[in-house]
């Protein structure tokens, strides 16, 4: 808890942060930069969970713990995608968005 | 005072990350990403929760930045600049993320949050003891499924990101 | 004494004949398929005499009637109590009559088509369908019910089909296999809306049910509701009498007949001179109460009309035409409506049943002479190798056997005493008489006709002066010829040791005893009529004169008209082509093709046509299904939000 800093504006500041990473998510050609972006948005999550914690349900820990884990997931699994996204460069020599549109087919 | 080092903590992250996916050169947008990270460890710091601040400070400003620069050295000629999609697109994706944005803003400042009214710090200890415990309020069991997570991600990553040629010249 | 089971023999042996040599078809190599068949039948006509010796002169009179027997009857299909499919087989004395007649000519027509099918490929084939042939028109007879009939009915259609249509290389073959089959198919469509009418309203197919005093009565009382003034069940039997006046070609069905000829010769006399086509006078007899006392007898009055107005045709015609088969046709289409008149002018009870008797009499010696007739014909084609008369002449002295033979079975069909068709021709006269002059007249003339055209034919043949042949023909096959002087020996035997006739068949199945008034004006002006149709026939064909062509030239239009067969087959064909087919069936498949397939195919057409247009959404770019799902997220919040307000 904040003093002084209403629960509303912190939300308000994640939200912001969230969509400042998901308007990044749809708008970047660059792999790397798509990841970026969900960085962004999965850390704006994690202070989302432990807002909720402290101002309304300052007794128990769920929130704080399920931050760590949010932590731990998106490091592995910024790790693997940066695997993969080595794999196409080797393939195709480019970090390009377009490299990965046919792998529908 | 508190509630004005929360002001430019939040002003430095949303600005750093709205230069990350707006700029041109990859090696900024990492670094506009270092800048984000740093200013969220502050705010964690803010709010009693010295040890997520630390994580934070370690794990992603350590671990995943390197990662980060690692792969854009490797895979990128810094000096190109990332395309950008036409404007058209750009303007259908930000009012996309704007009527969203909208709408959860519109649910956060119409609900009446019961908000308490107490200070609680968050310890190592009482997070350590969580952690391990498997009483009622124990988190044991993610934890554990969790490491079996990592370890799953590590073997993959490695699998994933093995060079073929080398694969070969062991045969 | 009176156990007739062996009887279902009769019929079977001929069907296992046709499935041996049916199935082996390809093993039987000339002659033996032909043995094969010859050994059933010979079975089958010897078990049939001494079915009719027992019933007629040992166990079947009992009190003073023939009493029906049924040896054998089992339920195929049950629909209610009393209605139901049955298969059995039910004696009486027409039954046995007809099973005489029917393995008779089919032995004989058997012995002779090892001569006349010598060398022919499919000789096998033809054993085959002739026994499938005897098998359907013997249960036919045997039948103890109307549906039964309609089976083998059915089935005697398809064999007379399959043997039309023999020689299956010859186009004109095929069309009168189907011609004959889709008319007589046509007809049976009719008989079946009878005999289901019939089955409706009283209630029963069981011919015995049918027949008996009991079930007439209550026919009368409950009429059945009224068409146009006729009851329910006269209407049915009406629409019986013509699904048997198309297999027995009365006219207007009768334009398959003529074309019939295109099988070979033997098929032309087993089925189309002696039994099928007289299945349609089987039916009436058959059911012959009803006929005369539903309605006030108004079916049977139609029968005789059709009968006498066929006769006097089917005379007309045949003076005409110049192939013999044809004119042998069109002598069995008159002489079948000769039998027809007289089940028609027949009465019921006692001595008025004359006419009954004297059609059945007729049907009997008509096959025996008819088949003569075109056995001795395929004799005559087989050493001219030629059906016209214009090819033939003088054969006198080179076919002397088959010359005396025709001529006995020209004067019987002519009614010259004391051959068999003097007896029956006579009887039918007189019963007509009796009834209607106008009918009476009719006969009467189509006698003098019929006398005429057939020693027109037998003079044209055999005299017409002296010809000379290119190859000498000859009478070469002794198993064509047997059957044929067996036949004449009948021919002039039957008349008088069967007479009368009475005393085996009538109506109520009473025997009765009918006198020949040999002096009466009927009788001798019957005989005259036909002397003077011979005389009239020697005169201008027995040496070659120019008369026949001064009076055709003088009958001018009606001789070109009967020589055309008064353009029925043109009208035929005229009504199905341009009327049934350009109004009606060809819109039909126009509808079919454009609206039925076009709706399915426009289903098709569509799926894919959408398909098309939403391609695009699976465009593989990540970053557009983000967008959709934002979309999405924000349609469904939306929608939950606005609802639940």
């Amino acid at each position: 808890m904040i003093e002084g800093v209403s629960i509303q504006m912190i939300l308000t500041f994640t939200t912001l942060l969230f969509f400042i990473g998901l308007y990044g998510f749809i708008t970047r050609t660059n792999l790397i930069s798509i990841l970026i972006s969900l960085e962004l948005m999965l850390n704006s999550e994690a202070i989302n969970f432990i807002a909720i914690n402290k101002y309304v349900y300052p007794g128990v820990l769920q929130g704080a713990i399920f931050s760590l884990f949010i932590i731990a997931l998106a490091a592995a699994e910024t790790a693997l995608a940066l695997a993969v996204i080595l794999q196409v460069y080797k393939m195709t020599k480019s970090v390009d968005v377009k490299e990965v549109k046919d792998l529908k087919y | 005072m508190e509630s004005i080092m929360f002001y430019i903590l939040a002003g430095i992250v949303l600005i750093a990350a709205f230069l990350t996916v707006s700029t041109t050169k990859i090696y900024r947008s990492v670094l506009y990403l270092l800048f984000v990270l740093l200013g969220i460890a502050g705010i964690y710091f803010l709010m009693d929760y010295d040890f997520m601040g630390a994580v934070q400070l370690s794990v992603y400003a350590g671990g995943v930045m390197v990662l980060f620069v690692y792969v854009v050295l490797l895979t990128e000629k810094i000096g190109e600049p990332v395309r950008k999609i036409a404007f058209f697109r750009r303007v259908i994706a930000a009012v996309t993320a704007l009527s969203l944005m909208g709408l959860a803003l519109y649910a956060i400042w119409n609900f009446d949050f019961p908000v308490g009214s107490q200070k609680t710090p968050t310890t190592v200890n009482k997070v350590g003891e969580a952690l391990l415990s498997y009483g009622d309020n124990g988190f044991i069991l993610p934890f554990e499924v969790i490491s079996i997570l990592l370890l799953s991600v590590m073997v993959g990553a490695i699998v994933i990101a093995k060079s073929k040629k080398a694969k070969k010249e062991e045969l | 004494m009176t156990d007739f089971s062996y009887v279902i023999w009769i019929p079977l042996l001929p069907f296992i004949s046709f499935l041996i040599l049916g199935l082996f078809n390809r093993y039987f190599k000339e002659p033996f398929a032909g043995y094969v068949g010859i050994a059933s039948l010979g079975i089958s006509w010897v078990l049939a005499l001494v079915t009719a010796y027992k019933y007629f002169f040992v166990s079947g009179l009992q009190n003073g009637k023939y009493v029906p027997v049924i040896p054998f009857r089992w339920d195929w299909i049950h629909f209610t109590d009393k209605l139901g499919i049955q298969v059995g087989a039910l004696i009486d004395p027409i039954s046995v009559m007809m099973l005489v007649v029917v393995t008779t000519i089919s032995f004989m027509v058997h012995i002779y088509s090892l001569g006349y099918m010598h060398k022919d490929e499919g000789f096998a084939r033809f054993y085959t369908y002739l026994s499938l042939f005897s098998f359907s028109m013997l249960s036919l007879v045997l039948a103890p019910n109307l549906f039964q009939i309609y089976i083998f009915w059915e089935l005697v259609g398809v064999s007379s089909f399959l043997l039309i249509g023999y020689y299956f290389v010859k186009p004109s073959a095929i069309a009168a296999a189907k011609k004959a089959f889709i008319v007589t198919r046509f007809a049976d469509f009719f008989f079946l809306v009878g005999i289901l009418m019939i089955a409706y309203f009283v209630g029963t197919f069981d011919l015995e049910t049918l027949n008996s005093p009991s079930t007439i009565q209550w026919i009368s009382q409950h009429s059945g509701g009224v068409f146009l003034g006729l009851s329910a069940v006269t209407w049915a039997l009406i629409l019986i009498f013509i699904g048997g006046a198309g297999k027995s070609a009365m006219f207007p069905l009768h334009i398959w007949l003529p074309d019939a000829m295109e099988g070979p010769t033997p098929v032309s006399a087993l089925i189309h001179a002696a039994t099928m086509v007289v299945a349609g006078v089987f039916l009436v007899a058959r059911l012959f109460p009803l006929y005369y006392f539903v309605g006030g007898g108004f079916a049977l009055r139609v029968v005789a009309v059709v009968g006498a107005f066929s006769a006097l045709f089917a005379a007309v015609i045949a003076l005409t035409q110049e192939d013999i088969k044809r004119v042998l046709a069109y002598s069995t289409m008159s002489q079948i409506g000769y039998m027809m008149l007289a089940l028609g002018v027949s009465g019921f009870k006692g001595p008025d049943g004359t006419g009954y008797m004297a059609g059945m009499f007729h049907l009997f010696t008509h096959a025996m002479f008819k088949a003569l007739l075109f056995l001795a014909a395929g004799i005559i084609i087989h050493a001219v190798h030629s059906n016209l008369m214009k090819d033939m002449g003088g054969l006198h002295k080179y076919l002397p056997v088959t010359s005396w033979m025709f001529l006995i079975a020209a004067l019987a069909i002519s009614g010259i005493p004391p051959f068999s068709g003097f007896y029956s021709k006579d009887e039918i006269l007189h019963a007509a008489f009796e009834f209607d002059k106008i009918i009476w007249f009719t006969g009467f003339f189509v006698a003098g006709l019929t006398a005429f055209y057939m020693f027109r034919l037998y003079f044209r043949i055999f005299f017409n002066g002296e010809r000379t042949y290119e190859h000498t023909p000859r009478e070469d096959s002794k198993a064509m010829l047997y059957p044929v002087v067996f036949l004449g020996l009948l021919t002039v035997t039957v008349g008088w040791v069967f007479t009368p006739f009475s005393l085996y068949v009538s109506p109520d199945r009473v025997p009765f005893r009918y006198h020949i008034h040999w002096l009466s004006p009927l009788v001798i002006g019957s005989v005259l009529m036909a002397a003077t149709g011979i005389f009239f026939a020697y005169v201008m064909y027995y040496k070659k004169t120019d008369y026949p062509e001064k009076v055709s030239r003088a009958f001018g239009q009606l001789y070109v008209w009967a020589k055309n067969k008064f353009y029925m087959d043109e009208l035929y064909l005229f009504v199905t082509k341009r009327i049934i087919f350009d109004k009606i069936s060809k819109p039909a498949a126009w509808f079919d093709r454009h609206v039925v397939d076009g709706m399915m195919n426009a289903i098709g057409n569509t799926t894919v046509w959408i398909s098309e247009k939403i391609k695009f959404i699976q465009s593989g770019r990540m970053q557009e299904y983000g967008i959709y799902f934002i979309y999405g997220v924000v349609i469904l919040i939306m929608i939950f939000y606005f609802y639940n307000y």
